[in-house]
């Protein structure tokens, strides 16, 4: 009779004891959620913070720094027998000009020195540009005409930046500039130059046009071998391969491929391509195909999982009229997964697009100031390019490089989103 | 008549070929296509084939092998004392002879073997690019003649097509293994003839590396030391730094994501995070050297430390955040693999939901994330723009992370950029750091797929 009495005091004792720590425990569970919101948070936050100093420091560089001239495209100098011969025109002393313009324009400046700082503040691709406006419109010649002349580097980073505290400019330098700018003379100008020219050592004439074709041709190569390679490949082990040690094997090497880092890449491409095969250096061709040889566990993996996706009823319905095995998977099971395939197929597009260590190894790292016109041209890529430009010295570049980022995170996010289109328009529950 | 203008006739030939096939078959039934065994397109690509593939075939060979077996008869007709040299002279000699050949400047003075050698090589040269496409072109006909010849409308046209195709599957498949075999193959074969410059033992346990070799023998501060364990320490270094960032993040990333996150919430925040992995690491890089090792280089001054502005933390940090997404995506797959009865088994009994996740869900996962954690780790090990950007290239032997340290990738990087002969001791190195790069992440990813496999059929 004693343990009904007992049992009341008992309960309420470990109830008090659960109540007790109750409170605790709640605090730990809410502390662990508020630690992976922070996490997540970081994460996105580091990711934010990143992409918003690079756009922040690369903004500028789609904007370019000019000044305005009045030239003097005295017929005398440039075309003296007035034959308006196109050779004749484009042998003229252009810098000549723009100097003298220059000198017009400052008349106060008598020195040699300061004369020479002058002319300092134009772009040493000025005269170039000036020659072709020239050659394009050979009626302008004799004329007086005011153009905008576009600057050196030092002068688009004071134009641009007037906090920096440092400029590698003088004093006279400043004191011309700040004449300029108040008379409205100087303007910003959105930088063509940037998508036009190859690389070049002054960084207001060095431009991406290069590094983009030089990217075009290596991801067309890796594209057009990647893909049916691939395809085949994903074909042969979902759909064909007997259980077998030669296809455990392969799948083994595909699987480890896909983690191999890929600089070791670059180093098969140097061994093989280069030194066994005696393939040019530098070329786009040999980058696109160790960038295959990288992509292509990614592809094989991706193209297996849209293979497997597809039901096997469809399969079976093909056998079953009568197709064979081989009519079967690439009139009905093939279509079916084509979609999945190129997802993954953009998505290592996407990862080649953007790789770089396995291209320093065969000599993309090159400075090349053509733009390339065929598989075997000497050229570098995008993300290299980018690589060169972080390791000029010249404050100038750091803009630049932060620009070139942004055009190729542009192309990333743009073979995403086709990617993702892709997914949500051709995806099927079966 | 050049290569490509070849490839473009076989197309046209095997076309040919296609239409030829199928017409001649149809013929031989008088139209009539339920007497043939095949469909009648399958007597086209029958043919097809048959004109394309050993034509293409011989086509690659010859390309490919032509100027190795006109350099060989060359050779031979060479003068003895000319021949009779070390092999970087025999090259340099090769090299002369195909300048002179194809016209351009020779490095030397050219003697009169050597004029005549050109002269051997351009008539061989001349003569090969005669033949091939006569060769070429002559065989597919052949193939056309051959396959036309072979067809009736009893022949298994196709079985013999898919036969084909089949084998191309299985050659496409292979690639893997090529790869592989190749990566190996010049990997060892490089890193050996280095090792036999360089004993294996100094090699593994060396204290010092300073790969710079004398070009003279009386060049000062050129001793040339290829120790590896400053090296591996600093890689060993910024893999853990990024790893202390990572592993933390990432797994509570995955926490939240798999257990408190609405399905919305999940769905938004999930590919946000896989972004981190789709960026170029060049970009990482870049972000790295310029943005936060300044940062970091402030923030140690404002506590009076010295700071290196090439310090491993910076590199390490930065590391960490791009293999988040490593870590908490694979993490969140096997926490979502962990059975959900165990959950509420745990939650029927009173436990939080807190309580629930690290006594119950992680244990049971545990064996995945560390299979998730050492393929991160092999990541770390194997990047190399954001060290070679933001990391420094002078070997020390630290443990300090403020100070900077280079790492096996950064080296391979220097050794290999820009112009090297290819024997010397210093390009070879690089392999034979490849080589070591190679093992160690496939060691570890053996391991990884490994545990995780073991794990997954607990559940399963």
């Amino acid at each position: 009779m004693s343990k009904p009495k007992k049992s009341p005091i008992k309960r309420r004792a470990i109830h008090e004891a659960v109540e007790a720590g109750l409170e605790r425990r709640r605090r730990r569970d809410r502390r662990l959620r508020r630690l992976g919101l922070a996490a997540i948070l970081l994460g996105l936050g580091f990711l934010a913070f990143m992409f918003a100093s690079i756009a922040v420091l690369g903004y500028g560089a789609f904007w370019q720094t000019r000044i305005q001239l009045e030239i003097h495209l005295d017929a005398g100098e440039i075309d003296p027998e007035g034959t308006r011969d196109p050779t004749r025109l484009a042998q003229a002393d252009y810098p000549g000009l723009i100097k003298r313009a220059l000198r017009e324009r400052f008349p106060q400046v008598r020195k040699r020195r300061l004369k020479r700082q002058l002319y300092k503040l134009v772009s040493s691709g000025a005269a170039w540009e000036l020659r072709n406006e020239v050659l394009a419109n050979p009626a302008l010649v004799g004329s007086r005409q005011k153009m905008w002349i576009t600057a050196d580097d030092d002068v688009d980073l004071w134009f641009k930046h007037p906090d920096l505290k440092e400029y590698r400019l003088s004093e006279a330098q400043q004191a011309w500039l700040r004449d300029l700018e108040q008379k409205g003379q100087m303007r910003k100008f959105f930088n063509t130059a940037f998508f036009r020219h190859g690389d070049s050592r002054e960084p207001e004439q060095a431009g991406i046009l290069g590094a983009l074709t030089g990217s075009l041709y290596a991801i067309l190569v890796t594209l057009g071998l990647s893909l049916p390679l691939g395809i085949a490949a994903a074909i042969y082990l979902e759909e064909f391969a007997p259980r077998n040690r030669w296809t455990d094997f392969i799948e083994v090497n595909i699987n480890n491929l896909a983690a191999v880092p890929s600089i070791v890449f670059g180093l098969l491409g140097l061994a093989v391509f280069i030194n066994i095969l005696g393939m040019p250096r530098s070329a786009p061709l040999v980058g696109g195909l160790v960038l295959t040889l990288m992509t292509l566990p990614t592809l094989i993996i991706a193209g297996r999982a849209a293979l497997k996706s597809v039901p096997p009823s469809i399969r079976e319905a093909a056998l079953g009229i009568g197709a064979s095995r081989m009519q079967t998977v690439f009139h009905h099971v093939l279509p079916l997964a084509m979609p999945g395939m190129l997802t993954g197929t953009i998505i290592g597009m996407a990862q080649a697009l953007g790789e770089t260590a396995p291209l320093l190894m065969i000599g993309m790292v090159a400075f090349i100031v053509d733009v390339p016109q065929g598989m075997l041209d000497p050229a570098t890529v995008l993300p290299v390019q980018i690589y060169l430009w972080a390791d000029s010295p010249e404050r100038a570049f750091l803009e630049k490089t932060a620009a070139a980022i942004l055009v190729l995170l542009a192309f990333l996010v743009l073979m995403n989103l086709a990617a993702i289109w892709l997914r949500r328009k051709f995806e099927k529950k079966w | 008549m050049t290569p490509s203008l070849i490839v473009a006739i076989l197309l046209f030939l095997s076309l040919a070929g296609y239409w030829l096939g199928r017409r001649a078959v149809l013929g031989m039934a008088s139209g009539d296509f339920r007497r043939l065994h095949s469909l009648p397109r399958y007597y086209g690509y029958y043919v097809a084939l048959l004109t394309l593939l050993p034509a293409l075939l011989l086509l690659v060979l010859w390309l490919s092998l032509d100027e190795t077996v006109i350099t060989r008869l060359v050779m031979v007709d060479l003068p003895p004392a000319l021949t009779r040299q070390p092999e970087a002279e025999t090259s340099l000699l090769l090299n002369d002879i195909r300048n002179l050949a194809t016209g351009n400047i020779a490095s030397g003075e050219a003697g009169p073997a050597l004029r005549a050698a050109a002269d051997h090589y351009r008539r061989l040269l001349q003569l090969s690019r005669m033949i091939l496409p006569a060769a070429v072109l002559l065989l597919a006909l052949g193939g056309i003649a051959l396959g036309l010849k072979a067809i009736h409308p009893g022949h298994r046209a196709r079985p013999a097509v898919e036969r084909v195709i089949r084998w191309g599957l299985i050659l496409s498949a292979s690639i893997a293994i090529l790869t592989t075999l190749g990566i190996v193959l010049s990997v060892l074969f490089e890193a050996l003839r280095f090792f036999q410059k360089v004993p294996l033992t100094e090699f593994l346990f060396g204290l010092e590396w300073s790969p710079q070799i004398a070009i003279r023998t009386d060049q000062v501060g050129s001793s040339g030391a290829f120790g590896i364990a400053p090296l591996f320490a600093g890689t060993l270094m910024i893999a853990a730094i990024a790893l202390l960032v990572a592993v933390p993040v990432g797994l509570l990333s995955a926490i939240y994501l798999g257990e408190f996150a609405s399905r919305r919430v999940r769905a938004w925040v999930k590919p946000l995070l896989e972004i981190l992995a789709g960026v170029p690491t060049v970009v990482y890089g870049f972000f790295a050297a310029l943005v936060v090792a300044p940062m970091v280089r402030a923030a140690g001054e404002a506590f009076g430390l010295e700071v290196s502005s090439e310090s491993a933390l910076a590199a390490g940090l930065v590391m960490g955040v791009m293999i988040i997404p490593f870590v908490s995506s694979l993490s969140d797959d096997v926490i979502n693999a962990v059975p959900r009865a165990m959950r509420d088994g745990s939650l029927a009994m009173g436990a939080t939901h807190a309580e629930t996740i690290l006594r119950v869900v992680l244990p049971a996962a545990l064996p995945g994330i560390v299979g998730g954690i050492l393929l991160a780790a092999s990541r770390a090990i194997g990047e190399t723009m954001i060290v070679v950007m933001a990391a420094g290239v002078g070997a020390r032997l630290t443990a300090n992370p403020l100070e900077s340290v280079t790492t096996i990738t950064v080296q391979i990087v220097t050794l290999l950029v820009g112009d090297q002969e290819f024997d010397s001791p210093k390009t070879l190195a690089a392999f034979a750091l490849g080589l070591v790069l190679f093992i160690a992440t496939l060691l570890l990813n053996v391991l990884a797929l490994r545990v995780v496999r073991k794990y997954r059929e607990a559940y399963e």
